[in-house]
């Protein structure tokens, strides 16, 4: 660490762990659960060295058993604690979705407002790792479908921190979905730096062409198409949602209100999905003011292959962006 | 093995009695058209499992159940004009009416909530185990389900996790012998619930669920012994009187089969034994029986003349007060056709 700027170089996985870190000293109510989450330090390396440091009363390992993880962490955040729950993949929501979205999401409302659930379930999705249909997908459409559950998706390592250790402070369930091609990603991280509030998007880059709408990984791709698309002399904006839940539909529709065009980009799946609900938001509230339909580019309607070529062009790439920008605007 | 208290049996019978009037209210206020639906569950000839294992908690436990669980609510001395106003989706009932019969909950009782998918309460009370054994909190958390439950993967994740963590919960199957129409040799060859627990390593125990006694007993060893860090399992045996819902008339079973069953009736026999044993007479009963069936009568004609939620409670309570709420359809209709 710089120790006059305070920026460090760090990855998502450690901006990860750091907030997980921090968290846990402060909130002693704090437990993480979930499979190979101790001993083993994470399948993706986000918990290692953390049963150190808070012991296996806090780093609980559990067998592999995800709907009764999920079940657990609910009754204890009924009963006093804060659990982190952990689902190794975003695909193993097809086993916990009752848990999820039968009793976490409706739990305070069911209820009369009599309790709610206070648990992060923290699982990674996406592709880039040749890691096959049943471990590459985004499902985070499944969650923004779900009443009472909110989404956070990082696509920074500052986010995911900050945004992680904001999440561990709210009153209800939230589901923190990381990228797996992210982990590995290095930033300079300022973490004393002011962010954006919980919820609230952020222009990651300016604008007047287009209006390019992400989150998560596709956000890096946003931006190396616009990077691109400047060469060609037309400028794009460029917006990380970092949250799907609470949904910030005022900074994209200011942004698309002065610029009259949107492509909303999405690493899951096409069909009524996250992409389509972006879009029909946008068409409804900016309408006046498009010149264009809203476009959507997002994960092909396909199981995701294994075979890297094919792997790579089941989701969007700045290729794809730049060339449906061009024509838009052609 | 534990001191066993000596509760009366009449105090036993009588929290029976407050059950089996109180479900005979609630197919009255479905019949006047009180309700709201028809998707009430009877637990008629299952009292003795409602109250024999209730009387054996601590008011710092807590519990789950299912879909089929007013008399363990009564049971643990839930208020029956807040829980008619509940079912019948009044906003004086104990969830706001937002959450009915199969969803009823008090925090303040330690009811952590019923269940209306088969199993989905299970393993919040590993949850709650798993809280109370980290702060160091001398409470047990016991999930009540039905046979169904026992085929239901959940289950055994739960009780697997609750063997291992050695926590504080207690597994308690009222085995009425029908998961809706399915009866539970058509469901598995092992009916022998007992034994599939004690197989995961939960202390494992059968009980007789006419027998409310005979449930008492074995449930106060087994909450100790799971205060004590040693998790169990009790399976009730008892006879579901009536049709899974309200629109079930029972085609999947025989008058022959009914009759036989009802027979194994938890209430008349603790009555009876009381009389018999010189505990109480026949008078004192009625008086008694007459006096819940008042109650239970102003029950109904609370929920009856109750108000309904308002319409801004359709919105409250999705998130936590203060958060961030979902934007009602009409007022985002407002907003967006202001401009066209």
């Amino acid at each position: 660490m710089d120790s006059d700027t305070h920026l460090s170089e760090t990855t998502y996985r450690d901006a990860l762990r750091r907030a997980l870190d921090e968290s846990m000293r402060e909130d002693p109510r704090i437990i993480v659960i979930g499979e190979e989450v101790g001993r083993y330090g994470g399948a993706y390396g986000v918990t290692k060295d953390l049963i150190d440091k808070f012991g296996d009363a806090r780093l609980i390992d559990t067998p592999i058993s995800e709907p009764a993880i999920v079940g657990a962490a609910i009754g204890a955040a009924m009963t006093g604690l804060r659990p982190v729950a952990e689902l190794m993949y975003v695909d193993f929501l097809g086993l916990v979705m009752d848990q999820l979205a039968n009793q976490a999401a409706k739990i305070r409302y069911m209820f009369g407002g009599q309790i709610g659930v206070p648990m992060v379930l923290r699982t990674q999705g996406g592709t880039g790792r040749s890691a096959g249909a049943q471990h590459s997908q985004s499902l985070e459409g499944w969650v923004m479908h779900t009443p009472g559950l909110r989404l956070a998706m990082p696509a920074t390592a500052a986010d995911a921190y900050h945004l992680l250790r904001h999440a561990l402070t709210l009153p209800d369930p939230v589901v923190f979905i990381e990228h797996k091609a992210l982990y590995a990603r290095k930033e300079l991280v300022d973490f004393a730096a002011p962010v954006p509030p919980w919820g609230q998007a952020v222009i990651r880059r300016a604008g007047d062409d287009v209006c390019l709408v992400a989150y998560s990984r596709m956000v890096h791709v946003a931006l190396a198409a616009a990077e691109r698309l400047a060469e060609r002399g037309i400028t794009a904006e460029v917006i990380d949602l970092r949250t799907l839940n609470p949904l910030d539909m005022a900074t994209v529709a200011a942004s698309v209100a002065r610029i009259g065009r949107a492509v909303v980009v999405s690493e899951g799946y096409l069909t009524a999905g996250v992409a389509a609900e972006l879009a029909a938001r946008i068409s409804e509230e900016c309408f006046d003011f498009l010149e264009d339909p809203v476009i959507r580019i997002a994960g092909e309607d396909v199981p995701i292959p294994v075979s890297p070529a094919l792997e790579a062009a089941a989701v969007p790439d700045a290729a794809l962006i730049v060339e449906t920008v061009a024509r838009m605007l052609g | 093995m534990t001191q066993r208290a000596n509760l009366p049996l009449f105090d036993l019978y009588r929290t029976m009695r407050r059950i089996r009037s109180f479900e005979e209210r609630v197919a009255e206020l479905y019949v006047r058209g009180l309700s709201a639906g028809s998707m009430l569950h009877l637990s008629i000839g299952e009292e003795a499992a409602a109250a024999g294992v209730c009387a054996a908690l601590r008011p710092a436990d807590s519990f789950t159940t299912h879909h089929r669980g007013h008399g363990i609510f009564l049971a643990r001395g839930a208020d029956p004009k807040r829980m008619m106003a509940e079912i019948a989706g009044k906003a004086e009932g104990y969830c706001a009416g937002k959450g009915g019969s199969m969803h009823i909950a008090d925090m303040a009782l330690g009811h952590l909530g019923a269940n209306a998918i088969v199993g989905g309460g299970i393993p919040h009370v590993v949850g709650a185990g798993l809280s109370y054994k980290h702060l160091g909190k001398d409470a047990v958390s016991v999930a009540f389900f039905g046979d169904g439950a026992m085929q239901q993967g959940i289950l055994y994740e739960s009780m697997n996790m609750a063997a291992l963590w050695a926590l504080p919960v207690l597994f308690v199957c009222v085995n009425n012998q029908y998961g809706m129409g399915t009866r539970v040799d058509r469901a598995t060859r092992v009916t022998d619930f007992a034994a599939r627990a004690g197989a995961l390593g939960l202390l494992a125990e059968s009980a007789d669920g006419e027998d409310v006694t005979a449930v008492f007993s074995a449930a106060e060893t087994l909450v100790a012994e799971a205060r004590g860090g040693h998790p169990g399992f009790l399976a009730i045996s008892c006879f579901r009187f009536f049709g899974h819902g309200r629109m079930d008339k029972s085609p999947y079973r025989s008058a022959e089969e009914e009759e036989a069953g009802r027979k194994r009736d938890p209430v008349l026999r603790a009555r009876a034994a009381l009389v018999t044993r010189g505990e109480s007479d026949e008078a004192a009963l009625d008086a008694l029986d007459l006096a819940i069936a008042r109650e239970m009568d102003d029950a109904i004609d609370f929920a009856a003349a109750a108000a309904p939620p308002a319409f801004d409670a359709l919105f409250r309570d999705v998130f936590a007060p203060g958060e961030p709420a979902p934007e009602p359809l009409r007022a985002r209709l407002d907003r967006v056709l202001a401009g066209a």
